[in-house]
Parts: C-alpha cells; sequence; structure tokens
C-alpha cells in the first residue's frame, strides 16, 4: 500500500480527542460493570466489600480501569511501529488468555494419561491432519490447472464439465459433500475408506475454488504475451507451459496458499467420518471425562499455531517470487 | 489503384506472400477491403495510412494472428485458411515485432531470444546460445544479455524483440508500428537497427509513420484508407507525385 508522505498528527496526542476517548470508555467499563471481578477485589482497600460497594464503588473500578486502559495506549503510542505491534500482539493474546482462564479449566487434563492427550492429538491428530491436508491441496491444484484450461478454452463439452464441477463444488456445503461421497460412491459399487473419501471431499471441493484462482491468474496475462509466442510458432501447451503459467504462479500463490490455511481448518470437517484428526481426538478424548473445552482448546491452539506457521512460509514463498520478476 | 504501375524489384519474381481479393470483418465492420497484393523475395514494404485504416490488421492477417473471411493469402508457398494443420510452421518462418514489445517478463534477455530455436526448433542450448549472443551483438545490446527485459529502456526492449525474432531465422519479418510507443530520443536507434536489417537483404513488411525511414530504405510504399489500398509507389513518385487525394491530404498531414 502506498503511505503518504504527509504525517498527521496522531490522534491520541490530541487532548481533546484524548479526553472524548476517556469518557467513551470509563462509560463502557461503568455498563459493563466489573466490579465483582478481579478488579473489584483488586480495589478492595480502597472500596471495601465490592458486593456492597454500590454505584461509588463501580464508578472507582471503572475509573481506574480506564486509567489503565488510556495510560497503556499512549505508552504504546510513543513505540516504534515494530514494537507497538508486538505489545498489541501480547496484550491482546494475554486477554485471550484471560478469556480461556475464565473458563476455569483443568489444564492438567490435558497432559494427564498414557500416552498423554496431548502427545496423542500432536503424534496422530496433527500427522493426520497435515497428512490429509497436504495430499488434498496436491490434487486440488492439479484438478485447478485442468478446470482453469477447460473454462477459457472453446470446447463446448470441457467448458460445460468444468462449470458444472465448479458450481456444484462451491454450491454446496463442504459437510455435505464429505456425506455424499463417504455414503454416495458404496451405493454404486465403490466402496471406500474414511482417509480416501475425505480426501477427495477436500480435493474437489477446494479443486472448484482454485480452479477459479487459477482461471483468473492466467486471464491476468496481457493477450500481448499469447501473441508474442504464437508469431514464434509456439504451440499452446508450450506457451501454457513456459510462458503464461510461471507468469500466473507469483498472482496465484497468495489466494492459493489462502486456500491451504482455509483447507487445513476444514479438514476439522472430516472427524466426521471418524478420522483420527485433530478435531476428532479432541472430541473423543474430551467427552470420556466430559473435560470438553480442555481438549477443544487444545485443538484450537494446533490449529492457530499450525496456521501461523503456514502464513509465515507463505510470506517467505511470496518475496521469493516478487524478487525474481 | 495503382497496382498496374510497374516496379523495379531486384530478386527472383515469384511472390513470397500473396494476397488475392482479401476481405476481413469484425462483426458488421470491415476492416479489409478486396486488398490484392504481391511481395517477393527481400522487398522492403512500408504500409501507412491514417488510424484505423486498416493496416495493422492487414499485417497481423499474414501470420494469421487475425483471421481473413474472404480470398487468398498465401505465406512462403503455403495457403492460410481455418483448417490448416501446420500453422506453428508457417509462423516460426515469419518473425514479428510487435508495437508493445510484448518480451517475456519472466525471462531474461538471452533466454528471451533462445526460447524460439531452443523449445520451438529444437535446436540444442549451446547453439541456440551462441546464435542469441550473436545477434544481440547485431542489435547492439549484447552486454544487457543477462538482464530482465523490465531493466531495459523501450528502445533497448525493442531491440531485443527484433533480436528475438531473428534467432528464428524467419524469412520475412512484420512490423507493426515498432516505434510508437517509443519516447522521441528512442525512435532512431530501433530504425536504424530496422536499416541495417533492410541493407542486409531481409524481406520486410512495415506499418509506420516514421516517413525518413519510408524513404531511405522501401521499395514501395502502401497507403491505406479505409481498409482499401488507396495507392501504392516507389519512395520517390509517394512522395513527390501522390496520385490520389486522400493520400496528399495524409502527406500534407504527416509531413508538415
Amino acid at each position: 500500500m502506498f503511505v503518504d508522505t504527509v504525517v498527521e498528527d496522531k490522534a491520541l496526542h490530541k487532548p481533546a480527542f484524548l479526553f472524548g476517548l476517556s469518557i467513551a470508555v470509563l462509560a463502557i467499563f461503568f455498563t459493563f460493570n466489573f466490579t465483582n471481578t478481579i478488579f473489584g477485589e483488586f480495589l478492595s482497600p480502597v472500596i471495601g466489600n465490592p458486593e456492597k460497594s454500590g454505584f461509588f464503588g463501580r464508578l472507582a473500578v471503572s475509573f481506574v480501569l480506564t486509567i489503565l486502559f488510556v495510560a497503556n495506549l499512549l505508552l504504546i503510542s510513543f513505540a516504534r511501529l515494530k514494537i507497538q505491534i508486538l505489545i498489541v500482539w501480547i496484550e491482546l493474546f494475554l486477554l485471550f488468555l484471560a478469556f480461556a482462564y475464565s473458563f476455569d479449566l483443568e489444564i492438567a487434563y490435558i497432559f494427564s494419561g498414557q500416552p498423554s492427550k496431548i502427545g496423542l492429538m500432536i503424534s496422530k491428530g496433527l500427522f493426520t491432519t497435515i497428512y490429509i491436508s497436504a495430499v488434498s491441496i496436491l490434487i486440488a491444484t492439479a484438478i485447478a490447472i485442468v478446470g482453469a484450461i477447460a473454462k477459457l478454452s472453446n470446447n463446448g463439452f470441457a467448458y460445460a464439465i468444468a462449470s458444472f464441477y465448479t458450481s456444484l463444488f462451491r454450491g454446496l456445503p463442504l459437510l455435505l459433500q464429505i456425506y455424499l461421497i463417504y455414503m454416495g460412491l458404496p451405493q454404486l459399487g465403490f466402496m471406500i475408506d474414511a482417509i480416501p473419501s475425505g480426501i477427495a471431499a477436500l480435493s474437489l471441493c477446494y479443486g472448484a475454488y482454485m480452479t477459479e484462482i487459477f482461471r483468473a491468474g492466467i486471464q491476468s496475462i496481457p493477450k500481448g504475451q499469447w501473441e508474442a509466442s504464437r508469431a514464434l510458432g509456439f504451440p499452446f501447451g508450450l506457451i501454457l507451459r513456459k510462458i503464461i503459467l510461471p507468469q500466473s504462479i507469483p498472482l496465484i500463490i497468495p489466494p492459493t496458499g489462502n486456500q491451504f490455511i482455509a483447507m487445513l481448518k476444514d479438514s476439522s470437517l472430516v472427524s466426521v467420518l471418524g478420522i483420527w484428526e485433530i478435531m476428532f481426538l479432541a472430541k473423543k478424548l474430551g467427552a470420556k471425562d466430559f473435560n470438553h473445552l480442555e481438549m477443544l482448546l487444545t485443538a484450537a491452539m494446533i490449529y492457530w499455531l499450525l496456521t501461523i506457521i503456514l502464513e509465515m512460509i507463505q510470506a517467505r514463498i511470496e518475496r521469493k517470487y516478487q524478487q525474481k520478476t | 489503384m495503382a497496382n498496374n504501375i510497374k516496379m523495379q524489384t531486384n530478386s527472383e519474381d515469384k511472390p513470397i506472400i500473396s494476397l488475392k481479393s482479401v476481405s476481413k470483418w469484425y462483426e458488421d465492420f470491415q476492416a479489409l477491403k478486396n486488398i490484392d497484393l504481391e511481395i517477393k523475395l527481400k522487398e522492403k514494404i512500408v504500409i501507412c495510412g491514417p488510424s484505423g485504416s486498416g493496416k495493422s490488421t492487414l499485417i497481423r492477417c499474414l501470420n494469421r494472428l487475425e483471421a481473413h473471411q474472404e480470398g487468398q493469402i498465401t505465406v512462403t508457398g503455403i495457403e492460410l485458411h481455418e483448417r490448416m494443420k501446420d500453422i506453428d510452421t508457417v509462423r516460426q518462418d515469419i518473425g514479428m515485432v510487435f508495437q508493445s514489445f510484448n518480451l517475456f517478463p519472466h525471462l531474461t534477455v538471452l533466454e528471451n531470444c533462445m526460447a524460439g530455436p531452443n523449445w520451438v526448433r529444437g535446436i540444442d542450448q549451446n547453439e541456440a546460445k551462441e546464435r542469441a549472443m550473436a545477434l544481440l551483438k547485431q542489435v547492439k545490446i549484447p552486454e544487457q544479455a543477462d538482464k530482465y527485459p523490465e531493466q531495459l529502456s523501450g528502445g533497448q526492449q525493442q531491440r531485443v524483440a527484433i533480436a528475438r525474432s531473428l534467432c528464428m531465422q524467419p524469412k520475412v519479418m512484420l512490423f507493426d508500428e515498432p516505434t510508437s510507443a517509443l519516447d522521441p530520443e528512442m525512435v532512431s536507434e530501433v530504425l536504424d537497427t530496422m536499416v541495417e536489417l533492410a541493407e542486409s537483404g531481409m524481406t520486410m513488411i512495415c506499418v509506420t509513420h516514421e516517413m525518413g525511414f519510408a524513404k531511405q530504405v522501401a521499395d514501395r510504399i502502401i497507403f491505406m484508407d479505409e481498409g482499401e489500398i488507396v495507392e501504392q509507389n516507389t519512395p520517390e513518385e509517394f512522395f513527390n507525385n501522390p496520385k490520389n487525394n486522400r493520400t496528399k491530404a495524409f502527406l500534407d498531414q504527416v509531413l508538415s
């Protein structure tokens, strides 16, 4: 994005804005009433028993929170950009932890058992999730290249088949596709295991989305590239392989990376087939002792960490391709 | 029409390109009207005319980047038509230089020049490289061989495009307004390259507004307007003694 060369004063450094913001924040804290939380206990030397502190207590708690909040903003605003981003990230993460903490979880449960529950989720679940997603994205990419060429061709059959395919698989919920493939194919006489049918459903669904990404990528290459290759006597396949696709790839990679990240999370849907991936294990392990939230949160953290890693890899690949062209 | 004027040509009489009453339409608009034209080996033709006169369309029909609907186009002895099987082999013998260069941005200058011989003609890499370097020397930019097209000026890019076409060792070169997209100070370096190519005996068909170039190298100048060949003549006759009123009006505008 273009960053303008004219710098405006930071709004936070204008007294009027700061005052207005403080009033608004105070109002919010007052409305949500934090008197009966840890903050109220913390202020009990001043306001006495939080439960009996009434209007004054509520106002005092809100006031202290407001001061903390606004001071925090003001301090961060003086830091350098990278530090700002880091601090805000950490603070938001701490808030998220506080949210999870409020569930009153039994953290030790996650590490209990032989082998430990988290160990099982990583050794078995994480492996299965990555395996299913990686195979599916490879198949989906192959489908997408063929689908994109078919959608750009003048062949009526090819276009009709490809557009019917994208329409159908983009039009049905993924969960429904998983059921249809797992339960439908045996009706035709194909006995198919859970993992292959899960992979088939994910590949077909994401292949349909990626067909559109590849089509747009190919179409965004200027017509002159085709004309120049044609004028040199290149046959169609050679133009596509050597001239058009290499130029489309830098355009295709960012949305394809997003698709991969989305697929990684959507692979949790194949848990309905009883595949031992992260989501299935989270539900299964937690259900035994009714400690659902512990295991679900563990699964959440594994998915999140995984997507963060993938985003970093994606950013690195993008940079590599940007340098080359 | 001035087809009956005797042309002085310096080579064999068999035409390398011939068009017989060629017509082309875009939807309802007729872009080419009954074009008759014969071009001999080693002849240098300049096609000029106001914009929208069909000159680019005509030249793009010669390697069938555009399809004509009526008449016959024969290039290097092969007729171009809708159902032909070997259009790629015909195109390999016809070089084309575009207004917008159309270099392959993901390949280096050298790779751009090697692409055709190596991938299409099947010439091995070392020989293709040698040939590419020789031609880059001929267009006077061998030192840019390892750069990418976007690192070059417009004039340099167009000279690479010329070298890229020549690497296929074509029998004919088509130029579609090769200097129209260039900054003024870069026009002459491209024209110089084209003059040298003309002197080497290449058969050339150039759509251009560069009348100085036309005077210098053309054996014949063709003036087109509204999809027709209005007048064709030697440069001397064409500039000094234009027959048609539309030609006169056009010359008044470009020469003033």
